[in-house]
């Protein structure tokens, strides 16, 4: 017995998308792109019936701040809260961890060198929650249980492109190491190409972005050379969240397979999802 | 070091990198940005705010940009955008109004360069 993982999926994860969810608009003309685009993605979740998400994501100030912000964070208990990001917390069910599988995964990242912080208390914001809500169904309660990893891609330094997918390595070390036969499916999050400080507020780059969504298929080994300067320059400073993404695909082997592709740029963000199936 | 992740060499037009430099500049200012995160802290800054951001350290040039609203000065003081939306979330100023400031446009100049503009 061991845990697997089953597949890797890529989502952006920008609030508005849990802003117009909240509000019920998901049939809208502009938004319909969007929102329909992961109803595969979430048939393909509903058959594979996972039993832990591994969601790779940033706090933007849900429950972390400057004092002490960690480059990566581990959740280790067995619910998290939902945060107050300022509008007050979302109406969503609190998702249920595993406390037991967590904490194996922090031992074995930690002796793995990957000195992450292990939380025992952590409140899930939009970076975790929206890509939650598109690929999960949650009345009344999330049919999976998750481990969230935040990672720092908001206060440079950051950590690199390639210590990211060094993490997805050691995550799936760290999965089928595991006493159990979970399995799970991990979730990469942020991004793509966006920007939202200063005079290049609202910099996307679609060419960039599908670049980005070719290469992660075929041959990722080349993203994890990108420094933060280069994914700033071609896709805008906040667009380095992509690193997340590589940190799934780090998980997932090379012989996994594509079953999944969307592109949508309506507004301020390209708006990626990608997903990959692990032969079984 | 080895590997350089950032070239100060080639600074990118229109753009902050979220650094040391920042967020040592923007600290009290951000820090008070995440007290909103709290209820009751929204309602004690909506009811007296110079009071409430002198109480939580923020500087006088900091409380009048916050006073007059000026978004784009307080992301060029300091500000993190993720910490300074919750300003807004209490103002009624929104990302796009919050970007087109930064941008010098109203919001409706700005909602015309993009594809989609349901989609927010």
């Amino acid at each position: 017995m061991a845990g697997r993982i089953i597949g890797g999926i890529g989502s952006s994860h920008v609030p508005s998308i849990g802003v117009a969810y909240d509000q019920g608009r998901t049939q809208e003309p502009d938004w319909k792109p969007l929102f329909d685009a992961y109803g595969p993605v979430r048939d393909w979740l509903a058959a594979q019936k996972p039993d832990i998400a591994i969601v790779i994501y940033n706090d933007h100030g849900g429950d972390f701040f400057f004092d002490k912000y960690p480059t990566f964070a581990v959740g280790a208990a067995d619910r998290y809260g939902i945060a107050d990001e300022g509008w007050g917390p979302r109406p969503l069910p609190e998702p249920e961890g595993d406390a037991a599988f967590s904490w194996h995964l922090c031992e074995s990242l930690v002796y793995d060198e990957f000195d992450i912080a292990v939380c025992q208390e952590m409140k899930v914001e939009h970076g975790f929650l929206v890509p939650m809500h598109l690929c999960f169904p949650h009345d009344p309660a999330w049919p999976v249980k998750v481990v969230p990893v935040a990672v720092n891609v908001i206060q440079h330094p950051l950590p690199t492109a390639r210590r990211c997918w060094k993490l997805g390595q050691a995550i799936r070390r760290a999965v089928e190491s595991f006493p159990g036969d979970s399995r799970v499916v991990i979730l990469g999050t942020g991004g793509m190409s966006h920007q939202l400080n200063g005079a290049r507020f609202g910099h996307i780059n679609p060419d960039w972005d599908n670049d980005f969504l070719d290469r992660l298929e075929s041959d990722p080994d080349s993203l994890t050379d990108l420094t933060h300067q280069q994914i700033m320059e071609e896709a805008g400073a906040e667009a380095v969240e992509l690193i997340m993404w590589l940190t799934m695909r780090g998980a997932v082997s090379k012989r996994a397979t594509r079953i999944h592709r969307n592109y949508y740029a309506p507004m301020t963000t390209g708006m990626g999802l990608i997903a990959f199936e692990e032969p079984a | 070091m080895t590997e350089r992740q950032i070239d100060r060499s080639r600074p990118i037009p229109g753009t902050t990198v979220f650094d040391a430099a920042e967020t040592r500049r923007g600290y009290a200012l951000n820090r008070f940005c995440m007290s909103l995160t709290e209820p009751g802290n929204r309602e004690a800054f909506k009811a007296d705010e110079d009071g409430y951001m002198k109480r939580h350290g923020v500087a006088e040039a900091h409380r009048r940009m916050v006073i007059a609203r000026d978004f784009g000065g307080l992301m060029n003081a300091g500000g993190n955008i993720y910490m300074v939306m919750k300003i807004g979330a209490v103002t009624g100023h929104g990302l796009y109004t919050i970007g087109a400031m930064q941008r010098g446009e109203t919001l409706e100049q700005f909602l015309e360069t993009r594809q989609a503009k349901g989609a927010r």
